[in-house]
C-alpha cells in the first residue's frame, strides 16, 4: 500500500495508527457482534432454517437454477456483442442516415432500467416467447448498447496514424475498421468486456419480474416455503455464490489491465460509459 | 401506437410512481454518497484495519446482484425489524448497494489528483485529514463528477428493482395499470420511460453544469 497521503509513519505515527487501529477493530468487532446477535435473537440460526441446505435435493435444484442463470447470461452477453458491434459501426459511420438512428437506438436502451424492458417485452409478447428469451433479449439490448460505446471507445483509441496509414493504401472505410482498427481496439477493450460480464450476470437476476427459472427462482421456492421462510439465509447463499464468481471476473479483468498497462498499452476508460 | 388519450387517463398513476421514485432515489443517493465518502476515506486511510473494511465491503456488495441484497433487506428485513414500509427497506438495500460504487468513483477521483499536490501538503506539515479535506478532496470533486454523475443516473434506473418487490414506483405502474389498459402495453412503457429519461437528462444536465464551472482553462 503505497499512499502519497500520508508519510511513512514513524514511531509515534505507529503509536497512534495503533491507537486508532485497535479502537476501530473493536468498534468493527462490535458492530459485526451486534448484527449476528440480532440475527441470533430472531431465530435466524435455528436448525429448520438451514435445513434445505442439506437436503441434497435442493442442493441439486439451486445448481440447475445456476446453470439456468449462467446460461441466459452466456447467450445474452454473445448475442449483445454482435447488437454492440453492428450499432457500434453504425455510430462510427460515416453516412448520417445510418449514424444516427444507431445514436438513438444505443442511448434509448442505456437509458430504460433494464427490468423494466424485461417486463414490456414479456407483456408485448403475450406468451408467444418463452420466459428464458424474454429475459435474453432484454438483456441483449441493453448490454448490448452499452457494449457499442465500448467497442466505439475502444475503435477511437487506436491512434489517428492508423487509420490515416490504412487511406494512404487505397482501403475502404469498411475494411479499416474490420482489418485495421478492430483487431488492435479488441485488447484495449478486453478489460471493460469482462466488467461488463459481471453487469450481464448480475442483472440476469432481473428476470425476477417476469418469474424466469433460473437461480433465483429456485430460492424464491424455497425462502416462501413456509417451513423455512428464511429470506436472509437464503439471499446470503445467494450472495456468496455471486460473489465468487463475480469476485473471479473483476480479477481477471485487472489482471489484464494490468498486463496491458505493462505493454505500454492503456484500457478503455470505463467511467463515462459504465453502468451498475 | 402510442394512444394519447389513454395515456392522458393513466398519467395520475404514473405521476404516482413518479413521485415514489424520486423519493427512493433522493434518500437512497444522500445515503449512499454519506456512506460512500466515509468508506472512500476509510479505503485510503493509514490505518490497516479500516483499509481491510472498506476494501471488503466494496468487493462484497459490488458484486451481489441487487436484486439479491432486495431479498435479504426487503423480503427478509421483517423478519428481524418487525414492520416496517417496504419502501425504507428498498431505501436500505438501494443505498447499502450504491455506496459501494459511490466510494469506488471517489477513490479514482481521488487518485487523478497530482501526487505533487499530496506531497506538498505533507511537506508543509499537514497531517493525514488535513491532506485529504483542505487539498486533495477539494480537487478531486471536480474529477469525480463524470462518475458520480454515472452512479446517479445507474441509481435512478436501479430504484426500478424496487417495483419486483410490492413498491408501487414507476416501473411498478407498467403491471398495476396492465388491467385497465391490457392493450396500451406500448404506450404505457413509452409513458414510464419518458419520466426514467427525464431523470437521466437532469441529473446528466447538473453533472455538465458542474463540469463546466469547475472546469480549469
Amino acid at each position: 500500500m503505497s499512499s502519497v497521503l500520508f508519510d511513512i509513519p514513524g514511531p509515534r505515527a505507529q503509536a497512534r495508527y495503533r491507537i486508532v487501529g485497535g479502537v476501530s477493530t473493536l468498534v468493527l468487532a462490535a458492530l459485526i457482534g451486534w448484527v449476528l446477535w440480532i440475527l441470533y435473537q430472531n431465530d435466524q440460526f435455528s436448525q429448520n432454517k438451514w435445513q434445505p441446505f442439506t437436503d441434497p435435493d435442493v442442493l441439486l435444484n439451486l445448481g440447475e437454477g445456476l446453470l439456468l442463470t449462467l446460461r441466459a447470461a452466456a447467450v445474452a452477453i454473445l448475442l449483445a456483442m454482435a447488437f454492440g458491434a453492428v450499432f457500434a459501426s453504425g455510430r462510427l459511420s460515416n453516412r448520417p442516415w445510418l449514424r444516427w438512428p444507431a445514436a438513438l437506438i444505443v442511448e434509448f436502451f442505456r437509458a430504460v432500467p433494464l427490468i423494466l424492458l424485461i417486463l414490456f417485452i414479456f407483456l408485448l409478447a403475450g406468451g408467444t416467447l418463452s420466459r428464458f428469451w424474454c429475459l435474453v433479449l432484454g438483456l441483449m439490448l441493453y448490454n448490448g448498447a452499452v457494449l457499442a460505446e465500448i467497442f466505439r471507445a475502444g475503435v477511437n483509441a487506436v491512434p489517428r496514424g492508423q487509420s490515416e496509414a490504412a487511406y494512404a493504401i487505397g482501403m475502404r472505410k469498411g475494411q479499416i475498421l474490420r482489418i485495421i482498427l478492430a483487431p488492435q481496439a479488441v485488447t484495449a477493450m478486453l478489460p471493460a468486456i469482462i466488467s461488463q460480464c459481471v453487469v450481464a450476470l448480475k442483472d440476469t437476476t432481473l428476470g425476477i419480474i417476469i418469474a424466469s427459472e433460473d437461480v433465483i427462482f429456485t430460492g424464491r421456492l424455497i425462502y416462501n416455503d413456509f417451513r423455512y421462510n428464511n429470506a436472509i439465509i437464503v439471499g446470503t447463499m445467494l450472495a456468496i455464490v455471486f460473489i465468487t464468481i463475480n469476485y473471479s471476473l473483476s480479477k481477471l479483468a485487472q489482471y489484464v489491465e494490468r498486463r496491458l498497462a505493462s505493454r505500454g498499452e492503456r484500457a478503455v476508460d470505463l467511467t463515462k460509459i459504465a453502468s451498475i | 401506437m402510442i394512444d394519447f388519450g389513454a395515456l392522458r387517463e393513466m398519467m395520475p398513476s404514473i405521476l404516482d410512481g413518479f413521485w415514489l421514485t424520486l423519493r427512493l432515489l433522493g434518500y437512497s443517493a444522500a445515503i449512499a454518497t454519506v456512506v460512500g465518502t466515509v468508506l472512500a476515506t476509510m479505503r485510503v486511510s493509514p490505518v490497516a484495519v479500516l483499509r481491510g473494511f472498506g476494501t471488503s465491503y466494496v468487493n462484497i456488495f459490488r458484486n451481489t446482484p441487487l436484486v439479491v441484497l432486495f431479498i435479504i433487506f426487503v423480503t427478509g428485513g421483517p423478519q428481524l425489524l418487525g414492520r416496517v414500509e417496504f419502501t425504507t427497506l428498498a431505501t436500505i438495500a438501494l443505498s447499502v448497494y450504491t455506496a459501494a460504487f459511490i466510494c469506488e468513483g471517489i477513490r479514482s477521483g481521488v487518485n487523478t489528483v497530482p501526487t505533487g499536490q499530496a506531497e506538498a501538503a505533507r511537506s508543509i506539515g499537514m497531517g493525514f485529514t488535513q491532506t485529504l479535506t483542505v487539498v486533495v478532496l477539494p480537487q478531486a470533486f471536480r474529477a469525480v463528477i463524470p462518475p458520480l454523475a454515472s452512479i446517479y443516473i445507474a441509481l435512478a434506473k436501479n430504484t426500478s428493482v424496487a417495483a419486483a418487490f410490492g413498491v408501487a414506483e414507476l416501473t411498478y405502474r407498467m403491471r398495476s395499470l396492465n388491467e385497465q389498459f391490457p392493450q396500451e402495453t406500448v404506450t404505457r412503457f413509452f409513458g414510464i420511460v419518458l419520466f426514467y429519461m427525464l431523470i437521466v437528462a437532469v441529473i446528466s444536465g447538473i453533472a455538465q453544469a458542474f463540469e463546466r464551472r469547475l472546469a480549469v482553462s
